[in-house]
């Protein structure tokens, strides 16, 4: 399996060491023809706004969006969060996002970066152990589709959630040294996904 | 399930999303929307750029409350804003307006010619300049979350930029170069903390995000200083005291994320206009060199 990680803006370096860390082979997608040599992608997290606008600008906008509706196994943190809600709130005016996740989110929800916090939480992925998350100047979830499972919550607020091949993540597990979400990702939906399609 | 604020981590990690954008000088909420639809991942409130400050003279100080929080309701990226070198009431102004980021920095008149703000009894997390390696820990010892070359801001001539960008770099690829016996003398030599001097020398980098400053008028400065290993660019002046600031910043934008293809930063070059003047840093008389303030 090849992966990417978007390479527009962002923390995506910390992304390539977290994947590294589970095995994988990662390579940086900037370009349309690199999009197109990958089997699944990581959306960092950054500004959403930059992000948006570069993929617009350097034609990555449209093949991204049609390679998500078409099945490719993406993971969103914070900012990619964002990137892969059909619904934004408190957004820039005209602000794009790839979509494809059936969820409503509000930008910078927890607040301003004073009000930025790590926590231990749960993630729902079998086992009981908390994960410490990171979070700044995070969105959080407002809407659920119906198809649209919470794997995490703060106070009521939906902070990790999964739709089939896609997850998406309020925090930033790539800052830390544990690496249970990328693993999930590749095991348990970027994995089964791509056995789906062939 | 403890919710901490301002932790290293927090404060370090919200400059780790900053990395490979361009943050812009604004003085005004039609600035700032200017910089946010260009696609600057944050802005910098400041009542007037270097240039102007050059220009004007006179005593630099923090912004107007007022202009900061208008600036702030009118973008959705991060607001940064600037404080003087040592004055931490200003500091703690700007983080009671809930600014993202504050800069003590050396383009506004020192308050103190000794200390710099204790930035760990912050809950914000600050940007400091720094000329060569000894300076940046000496920053980061103090609690800063992020450094910046200084560069000289408001000239438009990107020399002292690259020339701290190549101090700090060569200094730390000096370290990794090391005995770890001759890390003691080494840390003596930089003025800086042993244990600060002994991380960088092993993981080969700053423990914090570098980004590059002071100086960079075109997309190819911009580019020039993120394959100098910037891991993203400040634009001051460069901006708004240019022709056409809205295609300008776009163009820093792109050549930011493209700076390792010529092809991308030609395009990104194209009918920009007139950029700032510029003065050339070494027609500066000492006393009116910015980067030399602070140490």
């Amino acid at each position: 399996m090849k992966v990417g990680v978007l390479a527009l803006q962002g923390d995506v370096r910390e992304h390539i060491s977290a994947l590294i860390a589970c095995g994988v082979t990662p390579t940086t997608v900037r370009r349309p023809s690199e999009l197109a040599g990958v089997d699944a992608l990581v959306l960092p997290g950054g500004e959403s706004t930059t992000i948006a606008q570069l993929a617009e600008i350097f034609g990555l906008f449209e093949p991204l969006k049609l390679r998500v509706a078409a099945g490719m196994p993406v993971y969103g943190s914070c900012a990619g969060m964002i990137l892969l809600a059909d619904q934004i709130l408190d957004a820039k005016v005209d602000q794009k996002t790839f979509g494809g996740l059936d969820i409503t989110v509000r930008r910078n929800a927890f607040g301003r970066q004073v009000d930025s916090f790590e926590s231990d939480i749960s993630f729902n992925d079998g086992s009981n152990e908390l994960i410490r998350a990171v979070f700044i100047r995070a969105p959080w979830v407002e809407r659920v589709g119906k198809d649209v499972e919470v794997l995490s919550r703060v106070d009521s607020h939906p902070v990790a959630v999964r739709s089939g091949h896609l997850l998406a993540t309020s925090f930033h597990p790539e800052l830390t040294a544990d690496h249970r979400i990328h693993r999930y990702f590749i095991d348990e939906v970027a994995k089964p996904a791509l056995q789906k399609v062939k | 399930m403890a919710e901490v604020t301002g932790t290293g981590r927090v404060k370090r990690g919200m400059a780790e999303m900053l990395k490979g954008g361009v943050i812009m000088d604004v003085v005004n909420a039609e600035q700032a929307k200017i910089a946010e639809d260009a696609g600057a991942v944050a802005v910098m409130a400041l009542e007037r750029v270097p240039a102007d400050i050059r220009a004007q003279g006179g005593v630099a100080r923090m912004s107007d409350p007022d202009m900061i929080e208008k600036i702030q309701a009118s973008v959705s990226i991060p607001v940064m804003a600037k404080a003087r070198i040592g004055h931490f009431v200003e500091a703690q102004v700007l983080q009671s307006l809930g600014v993202d980021y504050i800069d003590e920095s050396e383009v506004l008149t020192p308050a103190d010619y000794k200390n710099h703000i204790d930035k760990w009894n912050f809950t914000v997390p600050f940007v400091c300049g720094a000329t060569n390696l000894g300076e940046a820990l000496r920053r980061i010892n103090e609690g800063a979350a992020m450094i910046r070359s200084k560069g000289e801001a408001g000239t438009g001539d990107v020399s002292n930029a690259m020339q701290h960008m190549r101090e700090i770099n060569g200094e730390i690829r000096r370290l990794s170069s090391l005995r770890e016996d001759e890390l003691y003398v080494a840390a003596k030599e930089l003025q800086a903390p042993y244990e600060l001097v002994k991380e960088v020398a092993e993981k080969g980098k700053l423990p914090v995000v570098l980004f590059t400053a002071g100086g960079i008028a075109t997309p190819a400065d911009a580019a020039l200083m993120m394959s100098m290993g910037a891991d993203g660019v400040f634009i001051g002046s460069g901006i708004f005291k240019s022709g056409n600031p809205a295609q300008r910043a776009a163009a820093c934008v792109r050549a930011t994320t493209f700076w390792d293809d010529p092809k991308v930063i030609a395009d990104a070059s194209r009918g920009l206009g007139e950029a700032m003047v510029g003065i050339n840093v070494a027609d500066l008389p000492a006393p009116h060199r910015l980067a030399e303030r602070g140490w």
